[in-house]
């Protein structure tokens, strides 16, 4: 059975804890892009004067955007680390409003998988934060079998 | 106590613990510290909720970063007359190796504070200090 690129991308998010511990959800996953919210919770805030999110909830969100878009497009079961980010934080995030993460995949080569993100808040889609990371395709055979299955038959960890 | 009357206390006592205990996500990745005159020790103590992928097991690649960030804004405030929190402008963060399921070191060097802007560059390790697990280089706004 073919499982969707939505459902790859919510299982291998299910396997990932601190992933849970923030709250993170897949939005939408297809070819074209993946969305994940992160939900506007107190245990992220960075300054408690504003209730601004700490940017590092911020990297985590679109390091975990891209991370589960390169996976979830992937033909095979591939696990890809993340070789590098480079982040713009271009305005501080409003409180008490959930972040949207929008990340597309640039280009996949052999070696590498090239990605974009764009963390937006609000009607207006306000963009907050934006990014591009880089992935290492380290192959198929590298990731392990109880790995495999938590994606093939979705338990989560 | 407001947090700026904690900010203000803290430099003047020159005592950073009871500001980090009012960050919430500093509290919730579980960043430590440690000053030797005016090195700084940032550290990440082993902690379950911070882990990524589970069979390896390694650290989340964002909490990392994360952990990164907040020790380059901390050492800023350690060791700058700025009165303000740093807020991040761009922050580059390359990753060397798996983080493993074990505390993680950090220490930053700051290259350039001008009156507005500060260059930070932070090192990340595990086991051994010139084995880095990543390195980063943020930009923050000093107001």
């Amino acid at each position: 059975m073919t499982i969707s690129i939505k459902t790859r991308a919510e299982r291998f998010l299910a396997t990932l804890r601190h992933g849970q511990i923030l709250g993170l959800t897949v939005e939408e996953a297809n070819n074209d892009r993946l969305v994940m919210r992160l939900p506007y919770h107190a245990q992220i805030v960075g300054n408690p004067m504003t209730g601004t999110v700490h940017g590092g909830s911020l990297t985590t969100l679109m390091d975990t955007a891209c991370g589960t878009a390169v996976f979830s497009v992937l033909p095979g079961f591939e696990l890809c680390p993340t070789l590098d980010l480079r982040m713009d934080y271009m305005k501080a995030a409003s409180a008490e409003q959930d972040l949207l993460a929008i990340a597309r995949i640039t280009r996949i080569a052999d070696s590498v998988v090239f990605t974009q993100c764009d963390v937006v808040q609000g009607e207006q889609g306000d963009v907050v934060a934006r990014c591009a990371a880089t992935f290492m395709r380290i192959g198929e055979q590298m990731t392990p079998p109880e790995f495999r299955a938590m994606i093939e038959q979705g338990a989560s960890s | 106590m407001s947090f700026l009357d904690t900010l203000e206390q803290a430099r003047a006592q020159d005592d950073f613990r009871p500001l980090l205990a009012q960050i919430p996500y500093a509290q919730l990745i579980g960043i430590q510290f440690e000053r030797f005159g005016k090195d700084v020790l940032f550290r990440l103590p082993k902690n379950d909720n911070n882990i990524g992928n589970p069979i390896l097991p390694a650290i989340h690649g964002g909490v990392i970063g994360g952990f990164m960030e907040l020790s380059a804004s901390l050492h800023l405030m350690m060791t700058s007359e700025s009165t303000a929190l740093p807020k991040i402008i761009d922050f580059s963060l390359d990753y060397l190796r798996a983080g493993r399921h074990q505390d993680t070191f950090a220490e930053c060097q700051v290259w350039r504070q001008g009156s507005r802007v500060a260059n930070v560059a932070i090192t990340a390790w595990q086991t051994e200090r010139t084995s880095p697990i990543a390195t980063a280089r943020a930009h923050f706004l000093l107001t």
